[in-house]
């Protein structure tokens, strides 16, 4: 079922929450996952990997490199879901 | 040649079955309170095993690591972290040059919850699934490395590995390397995270471990007629070791000074203990030489004593092959009775009792001692804690673990 992307930022903010420890409302759609939230490769693949199963997608090893932003995160969970 | 380095003791932490803090744990021996209990784990049950109690932690990890401290290190690794947290603030957090700084974690086991719980996720979700930190959590140096990186520790990370010796020999290896000069400061102790059902089912299926499951607090017996095996444990202890100049300098609190240390190798079986002791008698004359003293000085063993029918008696007999009628001299204290044995950890966990006998004049009370084995040549202490001599006073530990490796470490008052 597909979701809002407010919903899939809300739900991908838990996801890194669990992961790392940083606050829910860090996570914004502008935020880089390196730059700004200093998130490392590993963690990437755990929080990839969560929201996979969280939001029933699939996301290639080859896409998580094009992922910068949560929001890039965000517009492709929702385009995989629809 | 530069004058001898002394190498003292300045600072305490431990998370164990008994407390979640040194002086919890400290106050619990001297109440002579067990840490054995049933296990509440479902899989206690689902693998029917033969052994359903164990001296699980005292204070669960997430009451005092963050929630992603937890998640990235296996449990083995956040008691490391626990204990050596509490012994750098205990030291005052001493200013060092990094690269004079050290942390030496020994553990018998490493990551065998991550290894396993990882295993299960790829067999039943596939490698997908497997968590990207499982190599690094499950390695054995898993611990030495996060007590590294918490603390800035850059004169090197060390992992000492010998079964139940493995806790001690770190402290060893710690005060070593002060004396040569590789390190000022070291952070030095001994983990183990193995309440899990496959290390218990392998221990049961060598009949290492009691299976007094009706009455666990009283299963952990060293010496007693009724012992049938070691009661599992889990935790970490872990103690500041300092340069001596520099810690009287910095005004340090001062607990002890390592006299000396003594290591070998029974070369006699995978895990028997050579019966008359000749290696473990060797390691411990070997410690009291290097500390520069007699054994008429020892005046308290805390022994290894895991309640084993056999081990028992053959550390008495190395005792005695040691030291001759001077063990008459020497109260000996069993710690396990109550702590249960944390395997890895065991060796650390004594060193910071016979540490804090030598600092309070008071050895520990041995429980559960009820008909004394007359096969035991030894002045163990039970029913109460025995108060130990004025003046200059040392104290000897042991630690055997299962491949034949024997450490003595000889503490002396200060």
């Amino acid at each position: 079922m597909a979701q809002s992307e407010q919903e899939i930022l809300e739900g991908l903010a838990e996801i890194v929450n669990e992961e790392t420890g940083l606050d829910t409302d860090s996570v914004q759609s502008e935020k880089s996952f390196t730059d700004d939230l200093d998130i490392d490769s590993l963690s990437m693949m755990t929080i990839v990997v969560n929201a996979e199963e969280k939001f029933g997608v699939r996301i290639p090893d080859d896409e998580v490199k094009n992922l910068k932003t949560v929001g890039d995160a965000v517009s492709f969970i929702a385009k995989s879901q629809s | 040649m530069t004058a001898e380095r002394r190498v003292v003791v300045t600072g305490l932490g431990a998370t164990t079955p008994v407390g979640g803090t040194v002086p919890e744990t400290w106050d619990a021996i001297l109440a002579g309170r067990s840490g054995a209990k049933t296990m509440p784990f479902d899989w206690v049950e689902k693998y029917e095993l033969p052994v359903k109690f164990a001296a699980t932690i005292h204070t669960q990890p997430l009451d005092v690591l963050t929630k992603v401290e937890v998640r990235r290190l296996d449990p083995s690794a956040q008691y490391a972290l626990i204990a050596s947290r509490e012994a750098w603030a205990d030291a005052g957090s001493p200013e060092v040059d990094p690269e004079r700084l050290a942390a030496c974690i020994g553990t018998g086991i490493g990551g065998v919850w991550t290894l396993l719980d990882q295993w299960d996720n790829l067999r039943e979700k596939g490698p997908r699934r497997v968590f990207p930190l499982a190599v690094p959590m499950l390695m054995p140096n898993a611990s030495s490395a996060a007590v590294s990186l918490d603390i800035g520790a850059r004169a090197g990370a060390h992992t000492p590995v010998s079964a139940c010796a493995s806790g001690l020999e770190a402290m060893g290896y710690a005060y070593e390397m002060i004396r040569n000069g590789r390190a000022d400061i070291a952070v030095a102790g001994g983990t183990e995270g193995a309440v899990h059902a496959l290390p218990i089912a392998g221990f049961a299926a060598m009949q290492a471990l009691s299976t007094r499951n009706d009455d666990p607090e009283r299963a952990s017996r060293p010496y007693d007629t009724g012992r049938d095996g070691f009661v599992l444990g889990e935790g970490a202890a872990v103690i500041v070791l300092e340069e001596y100049e520099a810690a009287k300098a910095r005004g340090a609190k001062i607990y002890a000074e390592i006299g000396g240390v003594g290591m070998s190798s029974d070369s006699h079986h995978i895990a028997a203990p050579e019966p008359e002791g000749a290696g473990a008698s060797r390691a411990m004359v070997e410690a009291v030489e290097r500390a520069g003293l007699t054994p008429k000085d020892i005046v308290h063993v805390n022994a290894h004593a895991t309640s084993t029918p056999v081990g028992d008696v053959a550390e008495s007999n190395a005792i005695r092959r040691a030291f001759g009628d001077d063990a008459d001299g020497m109260p000996v204290s069993a710690t396990k009775s109550m702590t249960g044995h944390l395997l890895g950890a065991a060796g650390a966990l004594e060193g910071v009792f016979t540490i804090l006998a030598l600092h309070h004049r008071l050895a520990p009370a041995t429980i559960n001692l009820d008909d004394f084995d007359p096969a035991i040549k030894l002045d163990v202490v039970h029913g109460e804690a025995r108060k130990l001599p004025d003046g200059d006073i040392a104290a000897l530990n042991n630690s055997f673990g299962f491949g034949g490796h024997n450490v003595a470490v000889v503490f002396t008052s200060i």
